[in-house]
């Protein structure tokens, strides 16, 4: 079978399209990069739509968190303790086997018995407690002339943070949200490994690659493929989140901006 | 356990309750916990010490240790830890059997990879195939250690790295000056000095490593994830005495809580530990303890 015709049974089947079964022997080197390719795409789906909806809720857990208020203060220091101070692969067990017994009584929610929405939730949330103690650092330490030349320039309310409080805030929060970002990306590999099940083997890249290394009891070739796709999805990140990051600091001279360093973590 | 045990149907509440928590299988799920905090126990210092050598070797003056100390640490930092853990764990058990192979079996005239076979002789098996069970046991959580270790030390190689860049130039300087050797220098100046530094990101590490423990279950260690989906699962009345229904979500629930307060209570005595360390230190927190004294 040539590596063509492999590529356009396999390249859609994390997603269900194309040969139903998968192979079984005499494993080929494109048949590896193909379907841990296929399985990248759970990988970057999970990733992007938690970041993107992470971070509209990371901001508003920041304010929370900086609020004097102790009604709006207390729900979001709980929630970010909560999240980050427990394994990632535990909130997927628990969240899993919650939403199976919730979809018992509620049938509207099976849907969140499936990965694709259920463990993306757990993402959001997670990558939300995350986002929001990076915000809550940077919101602390926004310089006081800011804040205090929006207050001279009669700014208030919603456009002096529009203004002057929230472009600041993500200035000084980017480098580290940048390595969240990455993080976050290495932490959707967690997802098939935890409760949640690959129906008919839709899995991720991480799922193709133990699926690889299981069958030839060779580890050193899928697991290799699956870092080098990581590479490669690591530094399309960091591209992205350097252009973000040039444009929030454009007023500022070239030497005095912040470089965005890549500084990961493991495990969360 | 309790007397009152022996006819669990016709208990009721907490009276149930209490024996059901108390079943041999409970026990079980009880010490897990134990066995995670003793690889704990035991992977921290490893992965400590794998640290400090790596980070030696960075800092090394000859260069084919220095190159390797750093492409250890940017090359396991750099990929999703856990395809880490899945490919050490096969990796290092072959490993071990391939080296045990060459040395018992020089006459082995077969190759070892076999298409998708991993064929070594019946002595360089590792445990020998008619070792115990608890041997097979020891080998697999040994394993995983090694694992963890290899991974969080060179996370820990990193901090100690900066950490021992952190101490003033001036110090050693002065310790040069005093007629000391590099290796004295290293020991009475730069090491005793450098954990104020390393402990912001030690523990730090320690956190990650604590939330990193459920992982040991995917390396095929019986730990508290494991009994959890055992005993949270569905039990028919056919099997045990304690039929229930599914009960995972309890569990996990459980398993939640234990680690939320790990991690707080490691937060209070690692905040705790960096006051005693900067008492005294030339460091921002240093003055502050001073100021406020």
């Amino acid at each position: 079978m040539s590596c063509a015709q492999t590529i356009a049974d396999y390249a859609f089947r994390s997603l269900g399209y194309g040969e139903r079964l998968l192979p079984r022997s005499d494993f080929t080197l494109c048949q590896q990069f193909t379907l841990i390719g296929s399985g990248m795409i759970w990988n970057v789906y999970f990733g992007v739509l938690a970041l993107l909806a992470g971070f509209a809720l990371a901001t508003v857990l920041a304010l929370g968190k900086a609020s004097s208020r102790a009604v709006l203060r207390k729900p979001a220091e709980w929630f970010v303790f909560l999240f980050r101070g427990s394994p990632l692969f535990i909130q997927f067990f628990f969240a899993y086997f919650l939403f199976q017994s919730l979809s018992s009584g509620y049938p509207m929610l099976s849907g969140l018995t499936s990965a694709w929405a259920g463990a993306l939730v757990v993402l959001f949330f997670n990558t939300s407690a995350y986002s929001a103690e990076i915000f809550y650092g940077a919101l602390q330490s926004i310089p006081k002339g800011d804040t205090e030349a929006a207050d001279a320039y009669g700014l208030s309310g919603w456009s002096r943070f529009r203004r002057v409080i929230w472009p600041t805030m993500l200035r000084l929060a980017w480098p580290a949200y940048t390595n969240e970002a990455i993080f976050l990306f290495h932490a959707t590999t967690l997802v098939f490994v935890s409760g949640f099940p690959a129906i008919q083997q839709r899995g991720d890249a991480l799922y193709y690659a133990s699926y690889f290394a299981d069958k030839t009891f060779n580890p050193f070739v899928p697991y290799p493929i699956l870092a080098g796709y990581f590479i490669v999805l690591t530094l399309i990140v960091i591209t992205l989140f350097n252009a973000i990051n040039r444009r929030l600091n454009r007023h500022l001279p070239s030497d005095a901006r912040r470089r965005v360093k890549y500084r990961p973590q493991l495990v969360r | 356990m309790f007397a009152y045990c022996t006819d669990p149907a016709s208990l009721d509440g907490l009276a149930w309750l209490s024996c059901y928590l108390t079943t041999g299988k409970h026990m079980n799920f009880y010490w897990s916990f134990g066995t995670v905090l003793l690889l704990l126990a035991i992977t921290a210092p490893t992965a400590l010490l794998f640290g400090y050598a790596g980070a030696s070797a960075a800092r090394s003056t000859l260069a084919p240790l220095r190159w390797f100390g750093q492409i250890y640490m940017a090359i396991v930092r750099s990929v999703p830890d856990i395809v880490f853990f899945l490919f050490f764990v096969i990796a290092l058990d072959q490993g071990i059997e391939y080296l045990r192979h060459v040395t018992l079996c020089p006459d082995w005239d077969q190759p070892v990879r076999q298409g998708n076979d991993f064929v070594v002789c019946t002595a360089a098996k590792m445990p020998l195939g008619n070792a115990p069970q608890w041997m097979h046991e020891i080998y697999g959580a040994g394993l995983a250690v090694l694992t963890f270790a290899l991974v969080f030390g060179a996370f820990a190689a990193n901090v100690l790295f900066g950490a021992m860049r952190a101490v003033p130039r001036a110090q050693l300087e002065t310790a040069e000056a005093y007629g000391m050797t590099r290796r004295q220098v290293t020991r009475r100046v730069l090491v005793p000095q450098m954990w104020v530094y390393a402990l912001p990101g030690l523990s730090n590490l320690w956190m990650v490593l604590i939330k990193a423990t459920p992982l040991l279950f995917l390396l095929g260690v019986e730990d508290i994830v494991y009994w959890a989906r055992e005993l949270g699962g569905t039990k028919s009345p056919r099997f045990t005495d304690y039929p229930h229904g599914d009960w995972r979500v309890y569990y996990f629930g459980f398993l939640l809580l234990f680690y939320l307060a790990f991690t707080k209570v490691s937060e209070v005595v690692l905040s705790r530990l960096m006051a005693r360390l900067t008492l005294g230190q030339a460091t921002a927190g240093g003055e502050a303890q001073r100021k406020a004294a």
